[in-house]
């Protein structure tokens, strides 16, 4: 009987033994040594990790439910190794010569560097891996329990929980160890490969064992092990077409997507020709991995008491048939699947996470002080420690959430459709130049959401999703129902959310590449993914040498202009000699040409753009962040020149106003000065000429020489009182005006005022109402008489009846009084009545006995008096309206 | 047959004065205040010489000027323009309207009398 203590050090010692061969392997691949590291068995056997502890026991587990469906989730794989080998090839290529380090790092690159893409495909990623950790803690948990209690197949879950807590600690500290050991720019880690590949080694050799030991030892040999197997009601089970061809399509898309495969098949990978074996030694492993797992389930199902968890036949059939030996070699097999499995997965989560989101935040937050290498490199592998203990934390935390109950081979299946929401992004971008970052973005967030909502969440069990969405839909919407979308119900739950999610991840991908329009950047790295064995190839270095050449005349017309570019070309070729006008791409030109760009676009842009086109170099998160960096500047720049050009054009305005307001001054001045003159000239003219009349005729009769002197005289009175009312106006407009308030009665005031007014004859009639008159005012009464003479004598002047007639009406409420002056003409025609006001406005139809200054000084006394002047619409005649308060404050003035 | 004169102004002082001075000169002088009808006054009265004033109601003296400029019948009509604004612009004005003289108020009497009998020489004065 092998107690738990014995068990504890078997696995210890197991543990040791991987050590030792990843730190000999990580001694001579430090020394040099690296040719048998770099062997292409190891590489192949590296890909083992693809079979999990969910392979190792989750499949003779399947088959004991499902028959031979298990062999799908094998055929992808050998399918995608046999007829895709180019596609793999390409993304080898492609890893090398853009020193790719993750499948996020592979797509944001591919998309213009975009760290955005990076950090949802991280987040896709750990998502979608993090029950896969779990289940890997969950194996090994179970099989230790086999070991502990022999039957007891539901301890308490305390100890479970610690168990599988200690199992989470090993195995972070050993990938901590092992997978940040140096920080090597292409994330190999040959210590760690060495170690898997000893590992697949185990893992193969213990289920061939146990399946030897199944059908020789128990079966007593092949023939009696198929007739037991045709027995069987595993035999009988009819397959299912579509959900054999979705199974073998989903773990083909794994393969290629999941991030731990991603990390041996492309980025640990050494050398493309080891694909060539790979292509048919990985699937012949696959193969040896999948032989006896029919045999095992039948006789497990035989053996075993009903009610068994097939998942663990691997182990309890041995067990159960005092084969410890074997059962400690089987314990073994699970647990390499399990631990190469986490060590994997964690280095390869842990550089996305600390390269798409810690880095980046943490350059952010220091000021980009990356400056000093030493400081960084200690930066970088605390980040990727930090997060390997995060991503193994997270898988524990999953782990003990969930309770680990549900079957081992749907927690895996889960995870696949999740990471496969890559593929159209992934085979997109190194196929289809058109693919875009808008598109690769909007695929993956979609088919991400689908999986979520149709796979992920219910599969977290009872809590995640209510029962009620999960019947009836989100609002009732049955539509909406994750595992029945558009009301297409029938298919399982995986399949469901396989077609929809991959169906509307392609559809968007593809649908938003067609009407977006990709960066510059970004075209330029489409051109290399998808054109990637043009542009690599081996033998055409002069050929490849013109061809950059024209990429970098190419860019630089885009940032430089085209003009400036060409000039720019021809100048470096004249001085390289060389014939043509395109220099030959050697250093001293790519340099003279990075300095001309970062005129432009800053340096760190400059230096990536060239770095792009010449090939080799890829950009690092410093330079992102740096690009990043001098874009803001940028913005920043713009924006205040945004703002000081908006300030200048204000200013132009007002400038402009203040410049329009002046010359309108101007040309009211000029055209004030000319009536002026107009208005002196006149009355001086008649005293010129009737002065020189009278000097120069002698025969002139009494009455011709008194009817001359009246006329000098007349004109001036007028000449004078023109000369009056113009220094009036000037000193009511400039405010300059004493008021003499003075309290009287407005019938008074009238009286005096249609006196003054018509006293050339009694020509016009007055109507007037006196006791309406009667109010008594406090204001300047000679100043308001000013304003009566005025629109009287208007009326007097203007009023075309043939017999005029004026009519005052008085008002009064209780502050302010209303005088309206009416006469019977014809009134003051619309288009004039804006500018009788100004001053020598005149509606100039009839001869007019004064220089027009009248209403223009009246509404300046009416203003002065606190009340207004204004021509009344709706009569017949010319109406005025003059309003005032009866009482003018002193304080006013 | 003494030659006559239309005086074309609205001020009534200014129409006695010149009035006086060429009657007393032996002319026959017309007078017309009004800017709107003065062109057809004009072709009614076939005067000899036509005075003119520029700020008239209704038209201004430019555009009389103008009009009678256009006819075939007072295109050569001697027409002494009086005007108050007496800018130098004001005479381009009138001189590319095509006028025969321009003078500025306040005139000379004995000017205005120079200017009349220099556009038309008086019966008997040169013949």
């Amino acid at each position: 009987m092998i107690t738990l203590n014995v068990l504890i050090a078997v696995c210890l010692t197991y543990v040791a033994f991987l050590f030792a061969v990843a730190f000999v392997a990580e001694r001579s691949a430090l020394r040099g040594r690296v040719r048998w590291l770099k062997a292409p068995m190891v590489y192949t056997l590296s890909l083992s990790i693809y079979c999990t502890a969910w392979t190792f026991y989750g499949a003779v587990g399947s088959a004991a439910r499902s028959g031979f469906e298990y062999l799908t989730i094998y055929l992808g794989p050998s399918l995608v190794m046999v007829g895709w080998w180019w596609v793999l090839r390409k993304l080898v290529r492609i890893g090398r010569s853009q020193r790719i380090t993750s499948v996020a790092d592979l797509i944001s690159s591919r998309y213009g560097k975009s760290n955005l893409l990076a950090i949802c495909v991280t987040v896709l990623a750990v998502v979608g891996t993090t029950p896969y950790i779990a289940l890997q803690l969950q194996s090994v948990t179970l099989s230790f329990e086999v070991f502990a209690q022999p039957g007891v197949l539901s301890p308490e879950e305390g100890a479970r929980s610690y168990t599988a807590l200690w199992v989470a600690f090993g195995l972070a500290t050993f990938t901590v160890i092992f997978g940040t050991r140096n920080l090597d720019a292409n994330e190999r880690h040959h210590g760690v490969v060495m170690a898997i590949a000893v590992e697949a080694v185990v893992k193969l050799a213990a289920l061939m064992a146990v399946g030897i030991f199944v059908v020789w030892g128990l079966s007593g040999g092949a023939a009696q092990t198929l007739a037991r197997i045709d027995a069987s009601e595993l035999g009988q089970w009819r397959m299912d077409g579509g959900r054999w061809a979705g199974l073998t399509l989903l773990s083909a898309a794994a393969f290629l997507c999941l991030p731990r495969m991603f990390q041996v098949l492309i980025v640990e990978s050494d050398d493309e020709g080891h694909l060539r074996t790979a292509s048919w030694a990985f699937p012949l492993y696959l193969m040896l991995m999948s032989l006896f797992v029919v045999p095992i389930a039948v006789v497990g199902l035989d053996l075993m008491p009903s009610g068994s968890n097939p998942d663990l036949f691997v182990l309890t059939v041995p067990l159960a048939m005092g084969q410890e030996g074997l059962a400690v070699l089987s314990f073994l097999g699970g647990f390499s699947s399990a631990t190469s499995m986490v060590i994997v997965a964690a280095i390869a989560l842990s550089t996305m996470v600390s390269n798409h989101i810690v880095m980046p935040i943490w350059l952010r937050f220091t000021g980009g002080g990356a400056s000093v290498s030493g400081d960084v490199r200690h930066v970088v592998l605390l980040s990727r420690r930090l997060s390997i203990a995060g991503v193994v934390a997270l898988g524990y935390v999953y782990y003990s959430l969930s309770g680990g109950g549900t079957a081992l081979a749907t927690i895996g299946l889960v995870s696949f459709v999740g990471l496969a929401q890559v593929l159209p992004a992934m085979l997109g971008g190194i196929f289809w130049r058109g693919a875009t970052r808008t598109g690769a973005m909007g695929g993956l967030i979609t088919g991400f959401a689908i999986w979520l909502y149709t796979l992920f969440l219910p599969s977290i069990g009872t809590g995640a999703l209510p029962e009620a969405v999960m019947s009836q839909g989100p609002f009732g919407l049955g539509w909406l129902q994750p595992q029945a979308l558009f009301g297409i119900t029938g298919l399982d739950p995986l399949m469901h959310a396989l077609l929809w999610s991959m169906a509307l991840n392609v559809t968007v991908f593809v649908g938003l590449s067609l009407t977006s329009f990709p960066s510059p950047l970004e075209r330029l790295q489409g051109a290399q993914f998808v054109n990637i064995f043009d542009h690599s190839g081996g033998p055409r270095s002069w050929a490849g040498g013109v061809a950059q050449t024209e990429d970098l005349m190419i860019m630089a017309q885009r940032i430089l202009g085209a003009r400036e570019a060409q000039a720019l070309f021809e100048r470096e070729a004249r001085r390289q000699g060389a014939r043509g006008t395109l220099p030959d791409p050697n250093p001293g030109f790519l340099e003279t040409l990075e300095k001309e760009l970062s005129g432009s676009v800053g340096a760190a842009t400059a230096h990536a753009m060239v770095g792009q086109i010449v090939g080799g170099t890829s950009v690092s998160v410093e330079d992102l962040m740096a690009v990043a960096d001098e874009s803001a500047q940028l913005m920043e720049y713009s924006a205040r020149l945004e703002a000081q050009s908006d300030e200048l054009s204000r200013t132009a305005r007002q400038v402009r106003e203040a410049n329009l307001k002046l010359t309108r001054l101007s040309v009211q001045k000029d055209a004030f000065l000319t009536q002026i003159s107009h208005e002196l000239r006149t009355p001086m003219t008649s005293i010129r000429a009737f002065s020189e009349i009278l000097r120069d005729s002698p025969g002139l009769t009494a009455a011709e020489q008194s009817r001359y002197a009246s006329i000098i005289h007349d004109e001036a009175i007028r000449l004078t009182r023109l000369l009056d009312d113009l220094l009036d106006l000037s000193v009511l407009e400039n405010g300059q005006v004493n008021l003499n308030l003075r309290q009287g009665l407005l019938g008074q005031v009238l009286d005096r005022a249609a006196a003054a007014a018509n006293d050339g004859g009694l020509t016009l009639r007055i109507r007037r109402d006196p006791r309406a008159e009667e109010i008594m005012l406090i204001t300047d009464l000679d100043r308001l008489s000013q304003v009566f003479i005025n629109l009287i004598a208007n009326a007097r002047k203007y009023c075309d009846a043939t017999s005029p007639e004026l009519t005052i009406e008085v008002r009064e409420d209780a502050e302010l009084l209303v005088i309206d002056f009416i006469d019977n003409g014809t009134g003051v025609g619309i288009e004039a009545r804006d500018m009788i006001f100004e001053k020598f406005a005149r509606v100039s139809d009839r001869q007019a006995g004064g220089a027009g200054l009248g209403l223009a000084i009246s509404r300046q006394i009416m203003t002065r008096l606190g009340g207004e002047i204004a021509y009344l619409p709706g009569h017949a005649g010319a109406a005025f309206r003059v309003t005032l308060p009866r009482k003018l404050a002193m304080a006013a003035q | 047959m003494p030659k006559q004169v239309l005086v074309i102004e609205d001020e009534p002082n200014i129409i006695e004065a010149i009035s006086f001075i060429l009657s007393r000169d032996g002319w026959t002088v017309r007078t017309h205040s009004n800017g709107v009808t003065a062109v057809d006054t004009v072709l009614m009265r076939k005067p000899d010489v036509v005075i003119l004033d520029v700020m008239l109601p209704g038209k201004s003296g430019y555009d009389i000027l103008r009009e009678l400029r256009e006819m075939p019948e007072t295109s050569a009509l001697p027409i002494l323009m009086l005007t108050a604004r007496g800018q130098a612009k004001d005479r381009e004005l009138a001189e590319r309207a095509g006028v025969s003289h321009f003078m500025t108020k306040p005139f000379s009497n004995a000017e205005v009398l120079d200017a009349v009998r220099a556009l038309v020489p008086p019966v008997g004065g040169a013949t």
